[in-house]
């Protein structure tokens, strides 16, 4: 988030987006709720599905699946014509308006309501409501951002906040909800095949350089390492021959899980560090078991950036190890010594090579978390982004065009399907599955459908359904729902019996590598 | 020091902001008046009146939650008028449910005769599940009251136990408003009101049905707010009382918002979780994933050594034997194939101290660059 939670209680239109808030992020959504009931805000809210935060909006909007780059440019073209956008802003810390103003010319409110199905006079209504905050807030989440152009969408959300002067001022931002504990501090940490930590690339000499001195080696790789969706291709061509799984399990959250499990099984080796058996322990050739975060020292960082401590509480089960402590142990048995007291110490390390977190210490966030980037030990953390300047200078707008979602309904295939998480689950439910009162309210798959698709393909509420994609089929319960729009179905991903990640389109946005999990096509038949 | 914004509270001057009720005031300035249905926050209502102050001029009592600080105002927080409307009201509360703590009664027979019918009613024999975690026994105490001025009112309504989460046991129920203001104004899932009317009044979810067939989505924030023993997570009723638990301050393993959260320990196993109250970014709201979900880290499931599959099927391994094995077959694939025909997967659920391990560990160690996570998945 460029802004902080917080700050959602300080604008005054909030546009949330490819996200189902109240489900997936419940107490941040909270602040949403309060911000339109008790502050004033205005809300809008644009997604395929009637989620229930389309309740508490003053504008619903529901696009067609993968559309997103429309209906922005549509309220962009809005807010450009009628002379609505934010001209000190615009002229003082940006680049390249000439060039938005001339892709967006096109998208006409009757040529956006074509392609998203959004009423012509929505998008006036919703661009007009949008620029007229003093500050408005973007939140957004996987709706926006896993689909074949998922970075295109995002650039169009920064284009529209910058268009309208919103970002680096509170109560405003570009705000994506991170969808898990330590997402943001994975990639903050280098979890990522083309940055050191702290987004230090790693084909910079300097960064090399830097990272060589600080670990005593030499010849660190320059070349941009490959991403999770383009390891599993590698590992089916056989080009990967081994893979150390930490914490994950793609065999339920890869898309199209039928050729992830091919891809995986191909590898010469495998070795999967968990905490429980799950579907991709199952094909390893070693299993490590590590300890949960209630057993372990360390930090995470949230959504907003705020770097918080994590506490040991309880023992870990059996003989199950700190994922650093293995990790080491494997370094050092390669002939690399790795070794650390604590936690603590290996936070001193990291801090002193990544500038964003170089004046974050254990006892500085003690009773609070702080805000990178935090630079010095006397800076206190930096809770609102680009409030000066853009880190490149000015921000750029680029022209963004509508492009298609990679599959669409045709006579075969003729549903759309979209796929997401539920409250009481969480992710592959390798650990809420575990807890049998979030099971009591939420036992397994389900297919979200209107009731009108529902008589159209003969089902009833609470029929077995099966549901077929070009790329495997599963069969789940037919749920009458509210939230369901007419032509388009949901599945949650949580379930590894109905796992909605068999049907799912392994496509990927050209850039972030992000596959479309959002927009596919399905047909429905009653089971047997 | 503006003369027109002067409050005098027990003899003392405070400045105030126009605006501030005299709670405010008086707990800027660290003078303690009591309250329970106060919620920070939300909007003050005056239902219970345990924060009532005496106000120099005024003909009753005044609510400090709800009365505006204005110039010149005299305020007594503890004078003995107070004390006494405190005391009533305390005794009255007592008296209106089974409050069977040991402030209940110093009568050996009416507390046996009143404690039987109680251990009934809960089907239990211990004293209440909130004994030692009670708003309203820590009043009494301090205020050194006693139930038995009143005789006890009936249970109009039965106990609650519908759903996996949340008992709801309205015989101790003191209807401060506290849930229902949790619910509408700080979660905002309007799923509890207000029901019925005068003595029968009920905390009720949509239309006087359970929880489980209402909005409610679990999020316990009633529970955490309720000041006495009606709202009580199920799993730690009777089961878990404070003087047997630790507390550890930790940051939530679920979603990206790191709400703080406090971990509630004993005999080294988690048995109830609290949100952190007064510190972002989460102020003491949790969500049901987090204040319930946690029967995974003491699950028996855990993977509790280290396996190595031989012949298709796992069989377990020392510590030294399998990463020994790891290091040996990573090893050789890097001598034969080179770094890059490796990957790691490190994790969005692990910390930051073990995602720089894992990039540290791939590049000076694989020496390649393909590592990454589900940022994408």
């Amino acid at each position: 988030m460029t802004n902080t939670i917080g700050c959602i209680e300080k604008a005054d239109v909030i546009l949330v987006t490819g996200s189902n808030t109240t489900e997936n992020h419940p107490v941040l959504s909270a602040f949403v709720k309060r911000a339109v009931e008790f502050k004033g805000a205005r809300l809008i809210v644009v997604d395929p599905r009637r989620i229930k935060l389309a309740g508490f909006a003053h504008q619903w909007l529901r696009p067609n699946l993968g559309t997103d780059v429309a209906w922005i440019n549509g309220m962009m073209h809005v807010i450009i014509k009628e002379n609505l956008y934010d001209k000190t802003f615009v002229e003082n810390r940006t680049t390249g308006f000439q060039e938005l103003k001339a892709v967006v010319e096109k998208y006409t409110p009757e040529y956006v309501a074509e392609i998203t199905g959004i009423p012509a006079q929505s998008i006036i209504d919703a661009a007009r409501m949008y620029a007229g905050a003093k500050a408005g807030s973007i939140l957004y989440c996987m709706g926006i951002t896993q689909h074949t152009t998922g970075t295109d969408n995002v650039k169009s959300l920064a284009h529209l906040s910058m268009l309208c002067g919103n970002m680096g001022i509170e109560g405003g931002g570009v705000n994506p909800l991170r969808g898990q504990n330590n997402v943001q501090g994975a990639c903050d940490m280098g979890g990522l095949p083309n940055v050191f930590t702290g987004y230090q690339p790693v084909n910079n000499a300097d960064a090399v350089k830097k990272m060589e001195d600080a670990w005593g080696v030499s010849g660190l790789s320059d070349k941009i390492g490959l991403k999770v969706t383009e390891m599993l291709p590698k590992a089916h061509d056989g080009e990967l021959k081994s893979l150390y799984i930490i914490g994950e399990n793609p065999l339920v959250s890869d898309p199209d899980l039928n050729h992830a499990e091919k891809c995986i099984s191909n590898l010469d080796f495998l070795v999967v560090q968990d905490i429980f058996m799950t579907e991709t322990t199952r094909l390893a050739d070693v299993v490590l078991p590590s300890a949960c975060f209630a057993e372990k020292e360390g930090t995470f960082s949230n959504t907003e950036r705020r770097v918080q401590r994590v506490r040991k509480a309880v023992n870990p089960p059996g003989e199950a190890w700190d994922d650093w402590k293995i990790t080491c142990e494997i370094a050092t048995r390669m002939g690399y010594p790795m070794s650390y007291e604590s936690s603590e110490a290996i936070f001193e390390e990291l801090s002193k090579l990544t500038p964003s977190y170089g004046g974050i210490t254990y006892d500085r966030i003690e009773e609070e978390g702080i805000h990178w980037p935090c630079p010095t030990a006397d800076h206190p953390g930096t809770p609102i982004l680009h409030s000066g300047q853009f880190p490149i200078g000015r921000g750029i707008f680029f022209a963004i065009d509508y492009i298609p979602p990679a599959e669409k309904a045709d006579d075969e295939y003729p549903v759309y399907l979209t796929t997401g998480r539920v409250i009481y689950q969480y992710h592959t439910g390798t650990m809420t599955r575990k807890t049998d009162g979030l099971n009591d309210r939420a036992p397994g798959s389900f297919v979200e459908i209107s009731p009108q698709d529902a008589e159209k393909y003969g089902l009833a509420d609470g029929d077995l359904v099966n549901v077929e994609s070009r790329r495997g089929n599963i069969t789940a319960r037919v749920n009458f729902s509210d939230k369901a729009v007419e032509g388009t179905v949901f599945i949650p991903f949580h379930f590894a019996e109905a796992a909605a990640n068999k049907l799912t389109n392994a496509a990927l946005d050209p850039v972030s590598g992000i596959p479309e999990y959002k927009v596919c096509a399905v047909k429905l038949s009653k089971a047997a | 020091m503006d003369a027109q914004n002067i409050i005098i509270i027990n003899g003392n001057e405070f400045s105030f902001e126009p605006g501030e009720t005299i709670l405010q005031v008086a707990r800027r300035n660290d003078i303690d008046i009591p309250t329970l249905c106060h919620l920070k926050g939300a909007t003050p209502t005056g239902e219970c009146r345990i924060c009532v102050v005496e106000v120099e001029g005024a003909r009753t009592l005044m609510a400090s939650c709800v009365t505006p600080a204005s110039n010149g105002m005299v305020v007594r927080t503890e004078s003995q008028k107070v004390i006494e409307a405190r005391r009533l009201i305390i005794q009255l509360m007592l008296a209106s449910g089974n409050h069977n703590c040991a402030v209940r009664g110093s009568d050996d027979k009416d507390w046996t005769q009143f404690q039987l019918s109680v251990q009934q009613e809960d089907n239990s024999s211990e004293l209440c599940p909130v004994w030692g975690d009670c708003r309203l026994q820590d009043l009494a105490y301090r205020y050194q009251v006693s139930g038995e001025r009143f005789p006890k009112t009936e249970t109009l309504f039965p106990m609650e136990t519908v759903n996996p989460f949340i008992v709801r046991d309205f015989s101790r129920c003191i209807r401060c408003g506290r849930c229902v203001q949790a619910c509408n104004e700080v979660q905002v899932n309007k799923a509890i009101n207000f029901g019925y009317r005068g003595a029968s009044t009920k905390i009720v979810a949509a239309g006087d049905r359970p929880l489980k067939d209402s909005d409610c989505v679990f999020c316990g924030e009633c529970v955490q707010v309720c000041p006495v023993g009606a709202l009580v997570e199920k799993n730690a009723r009777y089961e878990v009382r404070p003087w047997e638990t630790k507390k550890v301050r930790t940051t939530c393993s679920y979603c990206g918002v790191g709400c703080q959260l406090h971990l509630h320990v004993k005999d080294d196993k988690v048995v109830k979780v609290t949100g952190v109250e007064d510190v972002a970014p989460n102020y003491g709201s949790l969500c049901v994933k987090g204040r319930f979900g946690f029967d995974f880290v003491n699950s028996s499931e855990r993977l509790t050594t280290p396996l190595i599959k031989e012949n298709g099927e796992f069989r377990k391994a020392s510590w030294d034997e399998a990463l020994d094995l790891v290091a040996k077959r990573f090893g050789e694939i890097k001598k034969a194939h080179g770094g890059d025909a490796m990957g790691v997967l490190t994790s969005a659920r692990v910390t930051n101290e073990e995602n720089y391990i894992a990039n540290k560990f791939t590049r000076a160690v694989l020496k390649t660059n393909n590592i990454d996570h589900c940022a994408r998945l």
